[in-house]
């Protein structure tokens, strides 16, 4: 199969006026059509930066990010930041809005995604109305609006309160999974990452190399709360874990 | 109210109802208080009337003044000038916050001149310009637009760049254009700021306006302050002064209706 999305030794530096600052030595993996990975590191390793490469908002210092061809990115960020003077409808359409493709259509397809995730009876609600795992979910259908095919999770849920958390993640991965989109997730909470995803990849702290990959298969769960009870979650842990090494 | 309330809760709205009353009863009585002070003390003759005035003396030189039209002339003055004033001098400090947030190069040479131009009493500068504008209302105008308009650009602008920077990475993970970003999330989240800097604005263009309107010595309250004061017409200063705080109220108040109109159109 082809891959969606190819780093190829990729690095990325950071200037400032203190020095320059190595945030990603090199990393190289490909990520295949509606796969789910995700991407773990300690703080600061330069996961989010890798991000931005992908999502072109940030040029490589070295090497290139590849991505078939005709493909759209989607950007998820670690807080929902929703308009607090529009509606939810509203802010479902801003991605639409800023591309300049909004229509009678798109806003229809918008429609049917609120419908379809459960925010049609909160579509014409102010935000600050919702909780924080709806918040997180017209968040997700704002950038799905623009029908990317591969989405960036930023740490999407590491705003919000433990249980919270686990739901959006149970709901949103349940959302790219039924949309059939493949996915690239940024976190560095480990169960997150196992319970989410494919394929785990495991980065080293600041500058950042690829140290191990795992591919999950958890045994009889199809959501990440079931993922979470199965009896292999538990040694994928323990090895992340000794591989992030938080005690260097 | 339905009919389940428990008493208990029906106990607490009533004395929190009564509470309200109290402090608007208060609120009043201490105005009362005063005048009442004033007159009697004026009546007796413990201060002089001729120049501290008083409340019945007021009220007498406001019907003189009334009956002539005179007054209603210089509030309309007064007021025009103030108005004027303040809408300019924020439509013109918007107008800069926003070129200063467009060119973080441009906003780094001004910073000084706007940290100095900020302490700077703005009013000194009023007698210069009647030299350069002359003496008329253009003066008095340019006086006030002066006083509001740097605080508006500092103001607006710490509300432009206090946005979350994680929103302008929002739009441009969307492809958005700086304009789209000042549009559809810059310009709407410093909404409160803008008219926080109106609000202000109300108060210092009377200011500007007061000083204006001493110098320049035409038309106006603060003519009548000027002009009372140089004939001993005490019960004209004091009259302007309680005239000039019910405006500055009034003025207010309208700005929160205006804020709540902007607010409701913003959404």
């Amino acid at each position: 199969m082809e891959a969606i999305v190819r780093l190829h030794g990729l690095g990325l530096d950071y200037h400032s006026a203190q020095g320059e600052t190595r945030a990603v030595e090199e990393v190289s993996f490909a990520v295949y059509p509606g796969e789910l990975v995700s991407l773990v590191g300690p703080s600061g390793c330069g996961k989010s930066t890798i991000l931005s490469a992908i999502a072109g908002l940030l040029p490589p210092s070295r090497g290139r990010v590849e991505l078939a061809e005709g493909i759209r990115v989607g950007y998820m960020l670690q807080k929902d930041h929703l308009l607090e003077w529009r509606t939810i409808f509203r802010n479902a359409c801003l991605g639409l809005e800023i591309a300049k493709k909004l229509n009678a259509t798109t806003k229809q397809e918008v429609w049917a995604l609120l419908e379809k995730y459960g925010l049609a009876d909160f579509a014409f609600r102010k935000p600050s109305e919702l909780s924080g795992g709806m918040r997180q979910r017209a968040a997700l259908i704002r950038t799905l609006a623009l029908k990317p095919d591969v989405l960036l999770l930023d740490e999407p849920f590491s705003a919000l309160d433990y249980q919270t958390r686990l739901h959006a993640a149970d709901e949103v991965t349940g959302i790219i999974r039924s949309e059939q989109k493949t996915a690239i997730l940024v976190t560095h909470d480990i169960s997150e990452a196992i319970a989410c995803s494919d394929r785990v990849l495991v980065l080293s702290k600041r500058p950042a190399v690829l140290k191990n990959t795992y591919p999950i298969q958890l045994d009889g769960a199809k959501t990440p709360f079931q993922a979470r009870e199965s009896a292999d979650f538990h040694c994928y842990f323990n090895q992340i874990w000794k591989d992030l090494d938080y005690h260097e | 109210m339905n009919d389940n309330t428990s008493a208990s809760q029906k106990a607490y709205l009533a004395a929190l109802q009564r509470q309200k009353h109290w402090v608007t009863f208060f609120q009043w009585a201490c105005l009362g208080l005063f005048l009442l002070l004033w007159e009697v003390c004026a009546a007796l003759g413990v201060i002089d009337p001729f120049l501290f005035s008083s409340p019945s003396r007021m009220v007498r030189s406001c019907v003189e003044l009334l009956s002539g039209g005179e007054l209603f002339y210089h509030i309309g003055i007064t007021v025009f000038e103030t108005v004027l004033g303040f809408t300019l001098g924020t439509i013109l400090g918007v107008g800069i916050a926003i070129l200063l947030w467009w060119n973080p190069f441009l906003h780094r040479v001004a910073q000084p001149y706007l940290v100095i131009l900020n302490s700077l009493p703005k009013t000194a500068l009023a007698p210069i310009f009647i030299v350069w504008i002359g003496n008329n209302m253009g003066s008095i105008l340019a006086v006030a637009i002066l006083t509001s308009v740097i605080v508006t650009i500092l103001n607006v602008l710490n509300g432009f760049l206090s946005v979350d920077p994680e929103k302008q990475k929002l739009i441009a993970t969307f492809g958005g254009t700086k304009r789209q970003l000042f549009f559809a999330v810059i310009l709407p989240s410093a909404v409160p700021d803008i008219m926080n800097a109106l609000k202000i604005n109300v108060g210092l263009s009377f200011v500007g306006v007061m000083v204006g309107e001493f110098l320049v010595s035409k038309a106006g309250l603060g003519y009548l302050i000027t002009y009372g004061s140089q004939v001993f017409k005490l019960d004209w200063v004091m009259l302007s002064v309680v005239i000039l705080a019910l405006l500055s109220a009034f003025l207010y108040r309208a700005i929160l209706y205006l804020e709540k109109a902007v607010l409701r159109w913003r959404e």
